[in-house]
């Protein structure tokens, strides 16, 4: 057990793990998968509470689809940038991966202040935090989400800045493959959330 | 124990076509939604619509943008059992609270 003869690691990447996986891969999607149970329990609690909100508004009386389809869209096609973004870094292509990364940094920018202003006009319109269990439920909700899709633009734009000095290169892809995992994972999760507290109806 | 090189566990990579392809045919479906949402003859069958769209739009980005069904399986493990234990817990608190008929309840 005290032998593992390996050669020393030529790549920073080239770890010898017992599963032949890479470990920091590995990790994040053991959280992934963590993750999907911290939105499943906070979707559950948005269903639970669904139908039986007490006093008004409660959250399908202040919805606008059409506002919430289009930053929808823009998060489904932020994955489709990451999804790039890796592609070129696999390729070598620094430059495009830089403005890919822009993309989708961007994009998920724009669905951040969607955001921000749905919940403002929410504000305006007396939904809250505190106003019922359906202001409660959907605020924790979509703010956790949106938390995540903060920090993954905080990720993504360190990522670009690492790259601007050089430090993420074609041999370094798996960074960004890493990052695209949880950027992904973000995406779906609005999948789920745009389907199940706003289009499905009481 | 004898420690081995990381292998290459991804043998194929989609290109930019196919990545587009696939944005193209999550963009149509996200419109069918939105689209299927304001159809009021489907309004009593509107839930398993969105739910099967909206499944098929994350299998999609799963499988093809996260590469899983590219790579290792134990990734698939992992991830399933996360979203399996999400899922069943969904029933049980749905069925809980009477949202749901399990059998013989």
């Amino acid at each position: 057990m005290a032998q593992l003869a390996a050669a020393p690691p030529t790549h920073v990447e080239e770890h010898t793990t017992s599963t032949g996986l890479n470990n920091r891969k590995v990790l994040m999607w053991a959280f992934l998968g963590s993750d999907c149970m911290f939105f499943g329990s906070l979707i559950i609690a948005f269903l639970v509470y669904r139908g039986k909100w007490v006093g008004h508004p409660n959250p399908q009386d202040v919805f606008d689809i059409p506002y919430t389809s289009v930053s929808a869209f823009a998060l489904l096609m932020s994955s489709l940038a990451m999804v790039l973004a890796l592609a070129a870094i696999q390729r070598g292509d620094v430059r495009r991966l830089k403005i890919w990364l822009l993309t989708v940094a961007g994009l998920g920018l724009v669905f951040i202040g969607g955001q921000i202003y749905e919940f403002t006009s929410f504000g305006a319109e007396g939904l809250n935090l505190a106003t019922n269990t359906g202001g409660t439920t959907f605020f924790v909700l979509t703010g956790f989400h949106g938390t995540h899709v903060s920090l993954g633009i905080a990720w993504l734009l360190s990522l670009f800045v690492l790259a601007s000095q050089g430090k993420i290169t074609q041999a370094r892809s798996l960074d960004v493959e890493i990052a695209g995992l949880y950027w992904h994972f973000v995406d779906i999760v609005w999948i789920i959330i745009f389907t199940v507290v706003y289009l499905i109806p009481v | 124990m004898s420690a081995h090189a990381v292998p290459h566990t991804v043998e194929h990579h989609p290109g930019a076509k196919e990545y587009i392809a696939i944005g193209t045919a999550l963009t149509v479906i996200t419109a069918l939604e939105v689209t299927v949402y304001y159809v009021h003859a489907v309004r009593p069958v509107l839930p398993p619509i969105l739910i099967a769209l909206s499944a098929l739009k994350f299998a999609l980005v799963v499988m093809f943008y996260m590469h899983l069904k590219f790579d290792n399986r134990m990734f698939t493990g992992m991830f399933l059992f996360g979203l399996a234990t999400a899922a069943f817990t969904a029933i049980a608190f749905l069925a809980l609270f009477g949202f749901v008929r399990v059998a013989g309840a």
